[in-house]
């Protein structure tokens, strides 16, 4: 699915260099659930913002299905990114002032879909996360979990085949934390793909494939022991 | 959900946060709209009043002033009559009438009462034919008016109260005006004693709400018998064919009689033209404070809200929203405002302008959609214009900020 190709991304302040990422060679194949580990500022977000389309290196491609992500148009990004892509946050995201059903139909909105069709595909994916009595809730009327279960119906609206998540367990009590682990496991065992950035070794011991960073640099890549997912598919 | 849904819920929930900006468009085009429709009706006015009194020139006494003449006190400043005979000889071009007028003050019922007497246009005609001159038929250059020639001096006298003028009237005849008629209790018919003689009452002027409503009008040379003024006019009233006529008239009039002041009826209008000039101006000069400070205004707020609202645009553009959208969802906010605030300020200013336009400016205001619409349009404009920079910044945010913990 990814190949990533002498990339590089350097941050410039006040007249200082930071290497956020380098690496010489990333590969994360169809099917492959990736937990991307490493201290706070070690590149795991610029990581993340890369594969999903929204920072471009400074050297080096990404290759996405093929394609290299950079040199393709905003707007042809943008339409991956909405087509094929889902995200999960650490702090939901939700917009505060839709409920849950809205928030559920803002991807579906933005690519295009019909207002009738919005709405059963968002009830359909708020009954699968288990919150079908609540969809004309706001955010602020849920506990977090169920605002992480709401941001997760509005990761799989456009039924995307990658999910790049962004300490999805992070604010999360621990029957909520295992609630959204169990359903990346159900993710991946649909054949999606999950790049998934924490800091909770437990969740990042459920991936099939760890990716330490530090300082920038991948420092390895290895086989969880404790592999849930399927197993990676050969990389595009 | 579309995008009209995304932008209604914000401003539905936070409805606070815009309020200052829309308050200042409302206020803006309030004042715009109510100053606009009050000058408009305004100059309308003073439009017909000057249609109403036709292009008239006034010939008064060296020491005369408008204000003596509009008061009717001009008991001790005289003309000579052959001053109309004067003019008429001369066949001015653009000249349509001719009425002298001679005041003096009287007694009706023990009320104070203004005894004009007036020269009856069919006595013109006849001194035309007498004198071999061909009455009232120069066209002046470039003249509006169709026709302009022979007439048939027969219309009704109640026509004196807007026309200036009466077609007939004889010596012993009177015409009065609508508070004489009341407080005398007067009808046509029945006489009015005027200096110990009876004059027969021929008409009963409808009201005008001028100094006409307290005159009785009677023939000229009648006035001049029994006040023992001799052949003396206060005013020669000098009515043009259309309003083009009066700028020429003038400087001719002023030659051909020097002893006399020679005036322009839009003169008496020139304090109304000029306080209409003035709210013109000052409404230009609202629509620049609705320019800087509306669109300062809406500009702030924009820029706020973008600020506020980095980490969910950010999320938007992550789950796949273009720039371009991101640019029309806070120009449709922008325009949302504008509108309410455009609508509701039209609405408020159209009011304003019904209620105080009577009372300030005593003229009647009725709704000019062009006017509204044009506010409404210009009001978009300012916000669209004001809310352009920072929708684009919004556009160009870096949907990284997405990612970032608050």
């Amino acid at each position: 699915m990814f190949h990533l190709q002498d990339i590089t991304k350097v941050y410039r302040r006040r007249q200082q260099e930071v290497v956020a990422f380098k690496a010489s060679s990333l590969d994360i194949g169809l099917g492959e659930y990736v937990a991307v580990v490493g201290p706070s500022g070690s590149g795991k977000t610029t990581l993340l913002s890369m594969l999903g389309g929204m920072l471009s290196p400074d050297t080096g491609k990404v290759w996405f299905e093929g394609e290299s992500l950079y040199d393709l148009s905003i707007t042809a990004r943008t339409r991956r990114r909405r087509e094929q892509i889902g995200f999960v946050f650490q702090t939901f995201n939700l917009v505060p002032y839709l409920t849950a059903l809205e928030n559920v139909q803002v991807p579906l909105f933005l690519n295009g879909v019909s207002k009738s069709e919005q709405r059963d595909r968002a009830v359909s994916l708020l009954e699968q996360v288990g919150l079908g009595n609540r969809i004309e809730h706001k955010p602020s009327e849920l506990s977090t979990g169920q605002q992480q279960r709401v941001a997760l119906a509005r990761t799989l609206a456009n039924n995307p085949r990658l999910i790049l998540a962004d300490e999805p367990t992070g604010n999360l009590d621990p029957d909520s934390r295992e609630a959204v682990l169990s359903m990346f496991d159900k993710f991946v065992s649909e054949g999606r793909t999950i790049v998934m950035v924490t800091h909770d070794p437990g969740a990042a011991a459920r991936a099939s494939r760890q990716l330490r960073l530090n300082d920038g640099m991948l420092v390895s890549s290895e086989e969880s022991q404790n592999v849930t997912g399927a197993k990676p598919a050969k990389a595009a | 959900m579309n995008l009209k849904t995304l932008v209604w819920r914000e401003l539905a929930e936070r409805p606070s946060a815009m309020l200052t900006s829309t308050l200042m468009i409302l206020l803006g085009v309030t004042a715009l709209v109510a100053i606009r429709h009050v000058t408009v009706f305004s100059e309308r006015e003073v439009g017909q009043q000057l249609q109403s009194l036709g292009a008239n020139v006034l010939v008064l006494p060296k020491e005369a002033t408008l204000q003596d003449y509009y008061s009717a006190d001009l008991t001790e400043r005289t003309l000579p009559e052959s001053h109309v005979a004067s003019i008429l000889l001369e066949n001015l071009p653009g000249v349509e009438r001719l009425s002298p007028k001679l005041c003096v003050s009287a007694k009706v019922a023990d009320r104070d009462v203004t005894l004009t007497g007036i020269l009856p246009q069919s006595e013109f005609q006849a001194k035309a034919v007498w004198q071999s001159v061909s009455l009232f038929s120069n066209k002046h250059e470039g003249c509006k008016k169709a026709a302009c020639g022979p007439k048939t001096y027969d219309a009704a006298p109640e026509t004196l109260a807007s026309e200036r003028t009466i077609d007939q009237l004889k010596g012993n005849e009177a015409v009065i005006g609508a508070d004489v008629a009341e407080f005398s209790a007067l009808k046509p018919g029945q006489s009015i004693k005027m200096f110990g003689e009876k004059l027969q009452v021929l008409a009963v002027l409808p009201r005008t709400g001028t100094v006409d409503d307290s005159r009785v009008f009677a023939h000229l040379h009648t006035v001049q018998r029994l006040t023992n003024a001799g052949e003396v006019v206060n005013a020669i009233e000098v009515m043009g064919c259309c309003e083009d006529a009066a700028g020429g008239l003038v400087p001719k009039l002023a030659e051909l009689l020097p002893d006399a002041k020679v005036v322009t009826i839009s003169q008496v209008v020139s304090t109304q033209v000029g306080i209409n000039r003035l709210m013109s101006q000052m409404s230009l000069f609202v629509l620049a404070i609705l320019v800087i400070v509306g669109g300062a205004s809406v500009a702030s707020t924009i820029s706020s809200n973008v600020r506020e609202r980095r980490r969910e645009v950010g999320t938007l553009m992550a789950l796949g929203a273009t720039p371009s959208l991101v640019t029309r969802m806070f120009l449709l906010k922008a325009w949302t405002l504008g509108i309410v605030g455009a609508v509701g300020g039209s609405v408020l200013g159209l009011i304003v302008a019904m209620v105080l336009g009577s009372q300030w400016a005593g003229v009647a205001v009725t709704p000019l959609p062009g006017l509204i619409a044009l506010s409404i349009g210009v009001a978009l404009v300012i916000t669209t214009l004001a809310a352009l920079w920072p929708a684009r910044s919004a556009a160009k945010l870096d949907p990284c900020c997405c990612f970032q913990e608050i």
